[in-house]
């Protein structure tokens, strides 16, 4: 690890000012950054602990009936919020499914929206990788890119971005709050994470400094929380990081699907809003053959990036699983194994 | 750069001055506070065997800096045994050979510790190994584990039982 200063400012505009110099970045719960600063792929000069700014800590609920929760908020604290719970349960199975309960107990809102991918090249510093060091190349291209994205990629980097938050977060249409020099705004998290294009090393939409101090699901958002799932591939049962994964939440009137909301995860360097496929849906009946167009039309665009055409169909198959899953409604109590497609109906056990 | 911590470590109030913001709390608490019971297995948030509880929560001592816990509680398992003899999760561990050679042991009892003061596992075996699937054992001892650690949560639950009696 580089040699770094260290810094704890009071107030949000403080960090602001901070976090501009070059060479600074925010420090939340660290599990990213600090993992990354081990392996030498990040060397900032300054770092700005945030993890006690007052305020940022909050599960607020508007006036309007939305959702307003502060970005330093812990993993832990929201999946287990009740009213979370209830009212976006693929949230907080999302949340569930991630890392482990200590990460869980430390890695922040903010934080793990902006969290690195897992690109085996990015974290390993003798490799050459356009996201790290602009214009080096990508050996991720000729390399294990087994778990590499199918969507939206680019020649100079096909790396996917890791969180399972993210994935319901953008079904359900979750904006960030972010406070900047050049004060606030509002940034639709759909958009936060660039495509690579030929400038893979741009990695967010935000500008030097600026801080997410929040990030707000809208009251409408609610309405799918009677058929909500997120369901997650792993290489083992629990604690690793999606080979895809997918949200689902359905509004029914009878039969018909009058709105549907559906993301994939792992398969691009942004959780992947599927647009096409909730248009596919939406007017129609809630049908197997249903379920399976709006599948094929989320990944009508999708293209191996190496050695993973594999996850096209697998990408397919959880959307349909997810949205069997949601029609059949949010279970009652939350699957031992969170967003585990593995998970037998309740009751029965995974292990004997 | 000098900077002075004050950390309640296992009861006990400690002024501690670190001279490089660098240190991992994991670091401290071996090479400096002589707590060599929390074990470095991969120092980087995977296999658990640094978990030790603070403020109450259990975390992976190998990620956090230990500059940023300044004011905090930290609880190891040199700190957990009472007067009394072992803490009921050792006990267990012990009673259910929830373990072969150890190395992992620390960051499992302290893991499971704080998966009881959470109380989202219940009686459920597939929710206590959910739950504890942050600490990975390489003797594979996890049918022990997940037994010590069901049979904690029933002798914790009948204390408290006796204890609002
Ligand atoms: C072993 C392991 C397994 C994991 N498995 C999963 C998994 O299965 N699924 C999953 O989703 N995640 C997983 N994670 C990732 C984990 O969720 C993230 O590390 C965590 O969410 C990051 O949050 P943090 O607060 O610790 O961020 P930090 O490490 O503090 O920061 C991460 C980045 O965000 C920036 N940042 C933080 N907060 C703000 C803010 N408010 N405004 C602006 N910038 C900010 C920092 O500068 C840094 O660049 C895993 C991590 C580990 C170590
Ligand atoms: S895929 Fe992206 S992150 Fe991975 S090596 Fe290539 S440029 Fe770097
Ligand atoms: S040493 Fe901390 S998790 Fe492995
Ligand atoms: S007892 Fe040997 S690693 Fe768990």
């Amino acid at each position: 690890m580089n040699r770094f200063d260290y810094i704890r400012p009071a107030s949000v505009a403080e960090a602001v000012a901070a976090a501009t110099q070059p060479g600074s970045a925010y420090l939340a719960g660290g599990t990213n950054l600090v993992d990354l600063m081990k392996g030498g792929a990040l060397r900032p000069d300054c770092l700005v602990d945030i993890s006690r700014l007052p305020g940022l800590d909050r599960i607020e609920w508007l006036a309007d009936g939305g959702l307003r929760i502060g970005a330093l908020v812990r993993n832990a604290d929201l999946a287990h919020d009740a009213l979370v719970q209830a009212r976006f349960p693929a949230v907080s199975e999302a949340l569930l499914s991630g890392a482990s309960a200590q990460l869980r107990n430390v890695a922040t809102l903010g934080g793990n929206l902006l969290q690195q991918t897992r690109c085996p090249y990015f974290y390993d510093t003798a490799s050459a990788c356009n996201r790290r060091a602009p214009g080096s190349g990508c050996d991720a291209l000729q390399g294990e890119n087994r778990s590499h994205a199918v969507l939206g990629w680019s020649d100079h980097c096909i790396a996917t971005h890791p969180s399972d938050l993210c994935v319901p977060l953008v079904a359900l249409d979750a904006v960030i709050e972010v406070q900047g020099p050049q004060g606030s705004r509002g940034i639709p998290l759909e958009t936060l994470h660039p495509l690579p294009g030929d400038t893979p090393h741009l990695e967010t939409m935000l500008s030097p400094g600026e801080l997410i101090t929040a990030v707000r699901i809208p009251a409408e958002a609610i309405a799918v929380a009677g058929h909500a799932r997120y369901l997650k591939v792993r290489e083992r049962t629990s604690f690793a990081f999606a080979l895809v994964s997918a949200a689902a939440g359905l509004e029914l009137d009878g039969g018909v699907i009058r709105k549907a909301r559906l993301a994939l995860g792992g398969v691009a360097a942004r959780p992947w809003r599927a647009r096409v496929a909730e248009a596919a849906l939406e007017g129609g009946p809630a049908t197997a053959e249903a379920f399976a167009r709006a599948a094929e039309a989320a990944l009508a665009d999708a293209r191996p990036s190496g050695d993973n055409a594999f996850k096209i169909e697998l990408a397919r198959r959880i959307l349909i699983r997810a949205l069997q899953e949601a029609l059949a409604g949010t279970p009652e109590q939350r699957p031992a194994l969170p967003a585990s497609p593995f998970a037998p109906p309740s009751g029965a056990r995974h292990v004997a | 750069m000098s900077l002075s911590l004050s950390l309640n470590i296992n009861g006990q109030m400690r002024a501690v001055d670190i001279d490089d913001p660098r240190i991992t709390l994991l670091d401290l608490l071996r090479e400096r506070l002589e707590l060599t019971g929390a074990k470095k297995g991969c120092d980087r948030g995977q296999c658990g065997a640094c978990t030790v509880l603070v403020d109450g929560k259990r975390i992976n001592a190998c990620l956090a800096l230990a500059v940023t816990l300044d004011g905090a509680e930290i609880t190891t398992i040199e700190g957990l045994a009472g007067e009394d003899g072992l803490h009921p999760v050792q006990a267990a561990f012990i009673h259910h050979d929830g373990f072969q050679c150890g190395f992992c042991t620390p960051g499992q009892i302290m893991s499971a510790v704080g998966l009881l003061a959470e109380g989202h596992a219940g009686d459920d075996p597939e929710r206590v190994r959910e739950q504890m699937s942050g600490n990975l054992c390489r003797c594979g001892a996890y049918r022990g584990i997940t037994e010590a650690v069901l049979d904690a949560h029933r002798t914790l639950n009948a204390t408290a039982r006796e204890d609002a009696a």
